[in-house]
């Protein structure tokens, strides 16, 4: 596995850094668990050695943490890296990669809106999907719906 | 060329049948010469609106089977005949509609405005020699003088609708009229050097025997086509009313009858561009010997002819673009035109 | 609504139009918030959740085999490669293994649609720019197609054709032969529309320099599928990160370099081609056999999570799936094309007309459907 040589190099430089349970991605992309305060930094190391191309940035719910999942590939090798943040449910915050990868700027938005991350850096951080001024985040696990007229 | 058929006999009889009564009562010939007038503009009235019903069918019918489709079958029994006129009444149903915070007078005007310069128009077209309103000395210009009026009736009825996507239309119909005006009389202005004469009946005559201008002008007859297009906004031509950019233009926020009215003059003011491409560079309602048909048919054969081609447009072309469209009006069309004028003066000039 | 405080260059006032969510071209409920000087664009903002349906939630209390029907309404108009990606997600997880004859008619079915939609698509560029007659002859040859499904499912439009470990039916009889007939039909009517439509100087007037986008952004706004070819950058997942049994069949991948409305426009109808010569490849390799692999009535994968990237005709359609080994996935994430397509429009529409803002939404091609899932 080539991205193998990239995780060593991350695990070498940044302190702290460990691989996800590695068991849980099929097919065999290596993951990366990194600690929160330096995803900017693996990320911006990450761009400079080719990982090009975001696939994709999306968030889970996994009742005692919050995950973030970065899908990252670079297109002239095809050697493809998974990158997870865990994060505090209570107060979850993430800085952004916007300003790396201008194409997180609507998924971040997205993580916002449905599961509450916060995005410190982002340039316009504010609600994507879900009308202005919804109250809570419907895609974290312990989400009720308020009843409306209709119930 | 003497015609001895023809709808104006009809014309020229009831004529002198009305004048004879009104001497026999004693009446000043005024009275004659009025109710002839009101009798001939209420029959062009009934002309127009049939014509122009029937020109939304033929769209309607035209486009469907450019589609490969078949358009309205059902209403009227024969081919969807009474289509329009289901629509109309439709239309006369509906409710009309006047934004809140729109200009209500300026929104209640605009449809009569458009509306009543393109039958004005009508007045001094021949459709046979005799069978004319009003033949007047500048009728061709009176022609270019009405039709130009329609562009501030869309301006009024996109700025009095109080919506952004009005006054978007309004304002590219201003500039797209405007510009399109000029190679529009610029591209007739050679065929009136060459007869000498504003009157629509000198024009004709002046085509006699296949002579039609068409064929000795042809870079006039196309200029003609493709500015008339644009001045009566169809596509390729159709920015004030583009649908998948501006909703429906200047006429989005009209509704009912008044929407209806909008529509009509949209068809009427094809209905006037054909018939003059027609009358100017077509031979009008002169046709072959050979075949000794009523003027008038000839003249409509030659109008739908046109109108056709304009249909053949719409349905095939894209739109262009608003600065696109200025371009090619201001830097092709015209200079052009000019060109056109002075090789016409040239050859005046050389062999008269 | 956004208070309009933008001056135009000369510190005059500008107008803002709001455009959709109810608008004739605005493909669905999108809505756009333009700054306009006179025609020119100052500043564009989409905004997007009028259709947020939450499907991703909805998808944690459906089981697999009801998310592969949901997945028919992300984007309505490939159902097909919906379908494909869940089923894809879930085989990963629970590691079956599909017969052949399954993963071809799944193939044929997923190719088929990229021709529906391609069709579409040029119905609705060539709509947008002002030209109708080429949106009723793409309805005309979608009409065919759609028979075709429907014949195999019984849809037209949400198929649910595809089970975890195969497909739920085999080809009516006659299909093969219809089929044929079908791709036949379509590259003699490709000629039309090319007569129609590409080679006309308006066309190309308003589509040609449009709405360029640079190898530099499509790479920065992870833009995917045609809209990234267009712009010379040749990456197809079903040929660079193969899955399936794509690796079997010889297909291009077209790319064009400029990377305007014109370019992107004229790689859907290179696209439409290659997937004609697919489907007629499997319609020649199609072997007698099971469609369906043994899988459980209650499928429960194991714990774990699967990234399944597929090549929709949008672009890159990934399910990134968490089981938590209960009935129903724990999280369905879909990395949907034509919402982070649409990005790019904040950047691209600072400048033009208001006419070019309809043939730029356009040539990205986006279904509401899936930008707000």
């Amino acid at each position: 596995m080539d991205a193998q040589k990239y995780l060593n190099e991350i695990k070498g430089r940044f302190p702290g850094t460990a691989d996800a349970a590695l068991e849980r991605i099929k097919d065999g992309v290596p993951a990366l668990l990194c600690p929160a305060p330096f995803l900017f930094e693996i990320v911006k190391y990450l761009k400079a050695e080719g990982f090009n191309y975001l696939m994709d940035l999306c968030a889970t719910d996994y009742r005692d943490s919050l995950e973030v999942i970065y899908h990252f590939c670079a297109l002239e090798t095809n050697v493809k890296l998974t990158v997870k943040v865990r994060l505090d449910r209570e107060k979850p915050e993430l800085a952004s990669i916007t300003p790396l990868y201008p194409g997180a700027d609507w998924q971040e938005r997205e993580a916002f809106d449905l599961l509450g991350i916060n995005f410190p850096g982002h340039p316009d951080l504010k609600n994507l999907l879900l009308p202005c001024g919804w109250e809570g985040h419907p895609l974290r696990k312990d989400y009720s719906r308020k009843p409306d007229q209709y119930d | 060329m003497n015609i001895s058929y023809g709808l104006e006999n009809i014309w020229t009889w009831l004529i002198t049948l009305i004048d004879r009564l009104f001497c026999r009562a004693g009446l000043p010939y005024i009275f004659a010469y009025t109710l002839e007038k009101i009798i001939f503009g209420v029959a062009l009235l009934v002309f127009i609106s049939i014509s122009v019903l029937f020109l939304i069918w033929l769209e309607r019918k035209v486009s469907a089977h450019m589609q490969s489709r078949l358009g309205p079958m059902h209403v009227g029994g024969w081919h969807g005949w009474a289509q329009t006129i289901a629509d109309m009444v439709k239309l006369l149903f509906k409710e009309d509609i006047i934004p809140a915070k729109a200009d209500k007078w300026v929104h209640r005007i605009a449809p009569i405005v458009v509306f009543v310069p393109s039958l004005m128009a009508f007045l001094v077209i021949p459709f046979e020699k005799n069978l004319i309103g009003q033949d007047l000395n500048a009728g061709i210009l009176l022609i270019f003088a009405f039709s130009s009026l329609a562009v501030l009736a869309i301006i009024m009825g996109g700025w009095a609708s109080n919506n952004k996507y009005t006054l978007l239309g309004g304002i590219r119909s201003a500039a797209q009229m405007v510009s399109y005006e000029i190679p529009l009389v610029l591209s007739v202005l050679s065929v009136i050097m060459l007869v000498g004469s504003l009157k629509l009946n000198d024009i004709v005559e002046a085509q006699q025997g296949w002579h039609w201008f068409a064929f000795t002008q042809p870079l006039a007859f196309m200029l003609y086509i493709i500015a008339a297009t644009a001045e009566v906004n169809r596509t390729p031509f159709d920015l004030p009313e583009a649908e998948s950019e501006i909703v429906s233009g200047y006429n989005t926020e009209y509704s009912g009858l008044k929407y209806g009215f909008f529509m009509l003059s949209e068809f009427t003011n094809m209905l006037i561009v054909a018939l003059v491409a027609a009358t100017v560079f077509m031979g009008g309602w002169q046709g072959p010997k050979w075949l000794p048909l009523p003027g008038i048919i000839w003249l409509l054969l030659k109008t739908y002819l046109i109108v056709f081609v304009l249909m053949w447009f719409r349905w095939t072309f894209p739109r262009l673009r608003v600065d696109r469209l200025m371009d090619f009006g201001w830097k092709v069309l015209i200079p052009l035109a000019f060109v056109n004028i002075f090789l016409t003066g040239l050859f005046m000039v050389v062999f008269k | 609504m956004t208070e309009n405080t933008l001056k135009d260059k000369d510190g005059f006032e500008t107008m803002y139009l709001n455009m959709g969510p109810q608008h004739p071209s605005t493909h669905g409920v999108l809505r756009l918030g333009l700054v306009l000087d006179g025609e020119v664009i100052i500043k564009a903002e989409p905004d997007i959740g009028y259709l947020h349906r939450g499907m991703e939630k909805l998808a944690e209390s459906r089981t697999y085999q009801a998310n592969i029907a949901m997945s028919d309404r992300f984007d309505y108009v490939t159902s097909m490669n919906n379908n494909f990606v869940t089923a894809l997600a879930v085989e990963k997880l629970l590691g079956v293994e599909i017969p052949k004859r399954a993963q071809y008619l799944r193939i044929l079915m997923a190719e088929l649609n990229r021709v529906v939609n391609h069709i579409l698509f040029f119905g609705f560029f060539a709509m947008d720019l002002g030209a109708t007659t080429a949106l009723i002859f793409g309805f005309r040859e979608r009409e065919e197609a759609l028979e075709l499904f429907e014949s195999v499912c019984g849809a037209r439009l949400t198929y649910n054709y595809f089970r975890v470990g195969g497909v739920s039916r085999d080809l009516p009889a006659g299909f093969i032969e219809k089929a044929g007939n079908f791709v036949k039909m379509m590259r003699s009517r490709l000629k039309d529309y090319d007569d129609l439509v590409t080679g006309n100087v308006i066309f190309q007037d308003r589509s040609v320099g449009i709405g360029r986008i640079s190898k530099e952004d499509v790479l920065a706004y992870s833009l995917s599928g045609p809209v990234m070819r267009a712009s010379g950058i040749k990456y197809d997942i079903r040929k660079d990160d193969t899955y399936s049994v794509y690796r079997e069949f010889d297909f291009e991948v077209p790319v064009r370099e400029n990377g305007d409305c014109f370019d992107r426009y004229m790689m859907r109808m290179l696209e439409l081609r290659e997937a004609l010569k697919i489907i007629e490849q499997v319609l020649i390799k199609l072997e007698p056999g099971e469609i369906l692999a043994k899988v459980p009535k209650i499928i429960k994968p194991p714990a774990g999570e699967a990234y399944v990237r597929t090549e929709s005709p949008k672009g890159e359609l990934a399910l990134y799936l968490v089981s938590d080994g209960t009935a129903n996935p724990y999280r369905l994430h879909l990395r949907a094309p034509s919402f982070i397509n649409l990005q790019i429009l904040q950047k691209i529409l600072t400048g033009v007309k208001v006419a070019d803002v309809i043939a730029i939404l356009g040539s990205i091609d986006i279904t509401l459907g899936e930008v707000d899932r």
